[in-house]
């Protein structure tokens, strides 16, 4: 056959059109939908320690998600997202990290933080936008940050984090730290501009990053099939940018936390970016402002309610011996006094204090802004029954 | 002291920044060791190696992606956009990334690291999209800083302070000035305050206030006046967001009146800006009213560029128009 040396090419001499469909990638499953591990599988190592864990974590999570849509009919807060079905694909790939790993999520990988140690209290302090948030109360619920657990905060604009990741793992190669950056998004995401630009320049720079795309079949109303994109997934996108690429079942918490630690490997010691295509299901509407009954069937979602990551793996540690059906609804019980105290305790802390308002615009407030703000508590000591979270407290008061 | 001309005094202020640190990184399309389109990192490269100075693959919201998540790392990111006109596809990591970064998160995280190269500007036969003035639509964005340098002096020294100070920084540069431009330079360090208007040359007549290249044309305006005995205060405003108003108002209070002129179309433009505050601030001393001497509203033409540019002619008619009003 003979060469086209510059750019290093076979030629061929009769047309060859490439199937869009040639790249079939097969999907990783260890753990089957029964709970049982798949023949010639490998389950990867995990202590009982750490797969406890785990599930406590998706125990926790379910929890919050469930209460927290309730919280928001009841209108105690604004607006929710729940992840409910996809708790394996954050957990299970948070577990396979380490605590010093950069995570930059899209807003539905609450499972990821609490992994890391977030607390209850944090959760609702954030998603009540009290004075107590870390984020001062100035972001939506659900756009959680900690950078002491190095978890970037979260932002609306979707995909914008992805060739932050790309950017933030750099610096991390750059500086030899032996951590790597996981950046999450969604299908849906994927088809932003942000996704390309960034994949590509990890897979040029070759820097120590893991892109999960989390496939739960929807972005909002779109279905992925058909509607987001005609390939076949994310997947081989990771390919054709030169990437070492995984697809697997993403209600499978084993086969999500192995290739993420076969990622992580690659990415941090070879400094080889890796794309993995978590397959699942969004099993509650997009957020709570979303009603899933207008563009999809209860029959879809109850095939893909059989398939439950949390179902799946707790049958897998009651098979074990690991845990017992009485233990866990125990610790299920506790979890929920313990989500709903939080949430009690929670909306009685007040809103930050009005001068938040200008701060961190900049690292220090221009006198612009100091001048907008005196304007504003002039205002508001004129008609303080008008904004009754702030008026009593503008002059000192209780600050 | 040494002579240089606008981009070596870009150049210079870069290879000081990473001379001082190690993880201070320059990027952009053709950046790398070819050293730019427009040279201005020439030589970079070959002195701190291929992994801080590198070009980028083609795509400008990765540039400024990747910048924003390099700089919320820690390190010092000075991301070149090749032209302004090109800084399009990078706006949304610009207005939703870059400047919302510390606030939304409470100050978990900063992009303060960050500074945003891009050559901008008319007056080179550059057509639609090599000649925009793009200030207007980042100046309506808390949480940015913009600085525009008229000479090397000030490019140098404002460049560093850009570079290192807290927050990102939009750094515009005079693209028609950057061979034409020359004077003298420390060869040293040194920093220029951001945020603080400088008074080019002091009048009692009337201000004139622009920033960037059109600095030229306000004093070649002054000059012309002056021969009709019209003394002008031109400020160059240096820094559009947070802009200097005191030194302005304190201008307009003496002179009790102010031209404005900016290359880019007048509607919206930040001309207007600055009349509509100054109104507000010295209502009782305008003996005038504010005139804004723009670009037209129209795209940015090639063949009728000579009648487009808001040369030093305009500039001038209305200093006379607002002397006599």
């Amino acid at each position: 056959m003979a060469k086209d040396k510059q750019h290093q090419l076979d030629i061929v001499t009769k047309p060859q059109f490439i199937d869009g469909s040639a790249l079939k990638i097969p999907m990783l499953q260890i753990l089957a939908e029964d709970g049982t591990i798949r023949k010639g599988a490998e389950l990867p190592e995990m202590d009982k320690e750490l797969a406890l864990k785990i599930f406590d974590t998706m125990q926790f999570i379910r929890i919050l998600d469930e209460r927290m849509i309730a919280a928001q009919r009841q209108g105690r807060i604004s607006f929710y997202l729940s992840s409910l079905g996809e708790e394996a694909a954050s957990i299970g790939s948070a577990a396979a990290l380490t605590d010093g790993d950069m995570i930059m999520g899209q807003y539905r990988e609450q499972g990821a933080l609490a992994f890391r140690g977030f607390t209850v209290e944090q959760f609702m302090n954030q998603l009540f936008s009290n004075e107590r948030d870390l984020g001062k109360g100035r972001q939506m619920p659900v756009h959680y940050g900690c950078a002491e657990l190095n978890f970037m905060t979260i932002a609306s604009p979707l995909a914008t984090q992805i060739p932050q990741a790309t950017g933030y793992a750099y610096g991390q190669k750059m500086d030899k730290t032996g951590n790597c950056t996981i950046c999450y998004f969604g299908e849906g995401a994927a088809s932003e501009g942000d996704f390309h630009a960034a994949l590509n320049m990890a897979a040029v720079y070759k820097v120590p990053a893991i892109f999960f795309c989390r496939n739960n079949g929807y972005a909002i109303s779109t279905p992925s099939q058909g509607e987001q994109y005609a390939g076949d997934g994310i997947a081989p996108r990771g390919v054709a940018y030169g990437m070492k690429t995984i697809r697997v079942d993403g209600n499978d918490v084993f086969a999500v936390y192995q290739a993420t630690q076969l990622a992580r490997k690659l990415a941090v010691e070879e400094n080889e970016p890796v794309l993995i295509e978590g397959m699942s299901y969004r099993m509650a509407g997009h957020s709570t402002s979303d009603d899933p009954t207008g563009y999809r069937t209860r029959d879809e979602e109850n095939a893909w309610r059989a398939k439950d990551p949390v179902v799946r793996f707790q049958k897998w540690l009651q098979a074990q011996g690991w845990i017992n059906e009485d233990e866990a609804q125990k610790n299920y019980d506790e979890k929920k006094a313990a989500v709903l105290a939080a949430l009690k305790s929670a909306e009685t802390v007040p809103v930050p204090h009005i001068d938040e308002i200008i701060e961190d615009v900049y690292d220090t407030p221009p006198p612009h802004l100091k001048q907008q703000l005196e304007a504003l508590k002039a205002h508001i000591r004129k008609y303080p029954e008008a904004y009754p979270k702030t008026a009593s407290r503008i002059d000192g008061g209780d600050k | 002291m040494a002579k240089m001309n606008l981009l070596q005094a870009i150049n210079n202020a870069l290879d000081i920044a990473m001379a001082k640190h190690d993880n201070v990184y320059s990027f952009g399309e053709d950046t790398g060791a070819f050293g730019g389109v427009f040279r201005a990192t020439s030589g970079l490269t070959e002195k701190y190696g291929r992994h801080r100075n590198f070009n980028t693959p083609l795509v400008e919201q990765g540039i400024l992606g990747f910048a924003n998540g390099l700089a919320s790392q820690g390190s010092y990111a000075v991301a070149e956009i090749q032209f302004g006109d090109y800084i399009f596809p990078a706006f949304d990591q610009i207005v939703n990334e870059s400047a919302k970064f510390r606030y939304r998160s409470g100050n978990e995280f900063n992009v303060g690291g960050l500074t945003i190269r891009t050559p901008y500007g008319g007056g080179i036969a550059g057509g639609h999209y090599h000649s925009q003035s793009p200030e207007a639509y980042f100046a309506h964005t808390p949480g940015l800083k913009i600085v525009m340098p008229r000479n090397p002096y000030m490019a140098k020294g404002l460049l560093l302070s850009a570079i290192f100070d807290k927050n990102p920084v939009l750094f515009m540069e005079p693209k028609r000035l950057y061979r034409a431009s020359v004077g003298e330079v420390p060869e040293e360090e040194y920093t220029l305050e951001l945020g603080k208007a400088d008074v080019v040359k002091e009048g009692k007549d009337i201000t004139v206030l622009a920033w960037g290249a059109q600095v030229e044309m306000a004093e070649k305006a002054a000059e012309m006046a002056a021969k009709d005995g019209i003394d002008c205060e031109v400020i160059d405003l240096v820094s559009l967001l947070p802009w200097d108003v005191d030194t302005v108002a304190e201008s307009v209070r003496k002179t009790g009146r102010l031209v404005i002129t900016q290359e880019a179309p007048i509607t919206g433009g930040f001309a207007s800006e600055v009349a509509a505050t100054i109104q507000d601030q010295c209502f009782l001393y305008l003996e005038s009213p504010i005139a804004r001497v723009c670009g037209l509203d129209t795209p940015y033409p090639l063949s009728h560029e000579k009648e487009y540019f808001v040369d030093h002619l305009k500039v001038y008619e209305a200093i006379k128009a607002s002397m006599t009003y």
